[in-house]
């Protein structure tokens, strides 16, 4: 199961979007769920008249059979208060539908990095213990770095160590439910920014794809993610004539 | 985020993600905390006559119906209305819509009321309102009482939408249900390639379930334009 989480700039999401749209995958199901703000809009990955009408909502899930690949994508914000219950029905979903693993796509403010963070690669990996048994080593062979974790009482003891992920939404959440529970949980994340986070998207998707090979990588990754048609004016309408 | 003036301030996100309200979430309940949440539980779910409690207040929607005999009752006992058409207007301009063109009291009764309170507005069990008040009513065409209107004036909270929705849709019979909401969004809200500016308003656009088999109006809404709360709920 591949699922993003509402977290900064929306990256987990934006990548869901191409992996989706470039996949063609088929919509099976839909969470009919109160932990999020209802939405209702046309069908994003439509690219033709014909395919531009279905309905969509906030909580859909999509499937490639070929790649035994699940996906949920998540379209709008959690409910306050609403958190815990949502991963607790959606892990208990995870464990009685016996999907193998959960990949978590997220974000992290960049802001929050520290001196060691800010050098080198923005991505990082988390592993739940169930899953370091089985790909622990590939993550060593892809030279991945890991989420590090931060000082408990910062400036008072440094030796207490947790994991912190400011900005991620349900990820932190969800990652030690899912330990606790004895799933086999991956979480990729990006440090982000709000602003345009399609560049994110596609470097967190790229991520994703050196792992789990979804699509084959080119020289030109980027070029090989279909945009959905929904990024459209992502940023607003046209301007006006009379501005000028 | 340091801003343009040097100072670091926390930076809002688009996601939603609020950190503060996070880490509250993420602090353990303590044994006082769940036991005040279940003291909570069991006053939401009051005998009926007792005075409500504010903390019950501030969540829960009541709907109410008048029956024939006009005595007001809670809805959850009751038998499903039989409902061929149910008409939702949502928000000021739809419910005036309605009360202009629609409604008069001469073809539709009165027959039910919502009762909720947020931190916006309150409705109130009256079914006599006025048209600056916030309120949510539903009325029955008198020659075909399967034809239910909902005119829903005032806003409905985010955590409160679910329950609008499962407590008023709980009422009814779905098979062969037909269902319109009508609701209205400010222009500059809409996504297009041209300015809104040159765009001819008002104007009409529509979203459709498969199910819906009939002639629509007006051109379907198009990608990437979406419509939120109540109405998508």
């Amino acid at each position: 199961l591949l699922q993003p989480a509402v977290s900064v700039g929306n990256v987990g999401q934006l990548a869901i979007d191409l992996v989706i749209s470039t996949l063609d995958m088929t919509k099976v199901g839909y969470f009919y769920t109160d932990c999020l703000v209802p939405m209702v809009g046309n069908n994003p990955y439509a690219t033709a008249e014909e395919n531009s009408v279905e309905l969509s909502i906030n909580a859909e899930v999509y499937s490639l059979p070929s790649k035994k690949l699940v996906v949920l994508q998540i379209r709008s914000p959690f409910i306050k208060n609403k958190y815990k219950p949502f991963c607790q029905t959606l892990l208990s979903w995870v464990k009685s539908s016996k999907c193998a693993r959960v990949i978590l796509l997220s974000s992290s403010h960049a802001y929050q990095r520290d001196d060691e963070q800010l050098l080198g690669t923005p991505l990082r990996y988390l592993l739940t213990p169930d899953l370091e048994k089985a790909v622990g080593g590939l993550m060593q062979e892809l030279s991945w770095k890991e989420m590090e974790k931060v000082a408990a009482y910062p400036g008072i003891n440094d030796t207490e160590k947790v994991l912190h992920i400011p900005g991620g939404g349900i990820t932190k959440l969800l990652f030690t439910e899912s330990c606790s529970k004895g799933i086999q949980m991956a979480v990729l994340l990006k440090f982000c920014s709000e602003g345009d986070n399609i560049p994110d998207a596609f470097a967190l998707v790229n991520y994703l794809n050196e792992w789990l090979q979804l699509i084959k990588s080119e020289v030109n990754t980027s070029s090989q993610w279909k945009i959905p048609s929904s990024w459209r004016l992502l940023f607003g309408n046209g301007l006006p004539p009379a501005l000028f | 985020m340091a801003t343009f003036f040097g100072e670091v301030v926390v930076a809002p996100s688009r996601a939603g993600v609020d950190d503060e309200e996070w880490a509250e979430e993420a602090r353990e309940d303590t044994p006082e905390d769940r036991e005040i949440r279940r003291e909570l539980e069991r006053k939401r779910y009051r005998p009926r006559g007792a005075p409500p409690p504010l903390s019950s207040l501030l969540w829960e929607i009541d709907v109410l119906w008048t029956l024939k005999s006009g005595a007001s009752t809670e809805s959850s006992a009751d038998e499903p209305f039989v409902c061929s058409k149910f008409i939702v207007a949502v928000g000021h301009n739809a419910a005036a819509f309605l009360s202009s063109f629609i409604l008069d009291s001469v073809c539709w009764e009165v027959v039910g009321v919502v009762k909720l309170w947020n931190e916006w507005c309150r409705t109130s069990n009256t079914t006599t309102v006025l048209p600056t008040d916030s309120f949510c009513l539903f009325y029955r065409l008198i020659s075909d009482p399967t034809v239910l209107l909902c005119q829903c004036s005032c806003y409905v909270a985010e955590d409160q939408q679910f329950q609008w929705l499962e407590k008023v849709f709980g009422c009814m019979q779905k098979e062969g249900l037909q269902v319109t909401i009508l609701s209205t969004c400010p222009v500059a809200d809409y996504k297009t390639q041209e300015s809104t500016l040159t765009l001819p308003s008002p104007f009409l656009k529509a979203l459709k379930t498969k199910e819906y088999k009939e002639q629509v109006c007006c051109p379907l809404l198009e990608q990437p334009n979406i419509v939120r709360d109540l109405p998508a709920a």
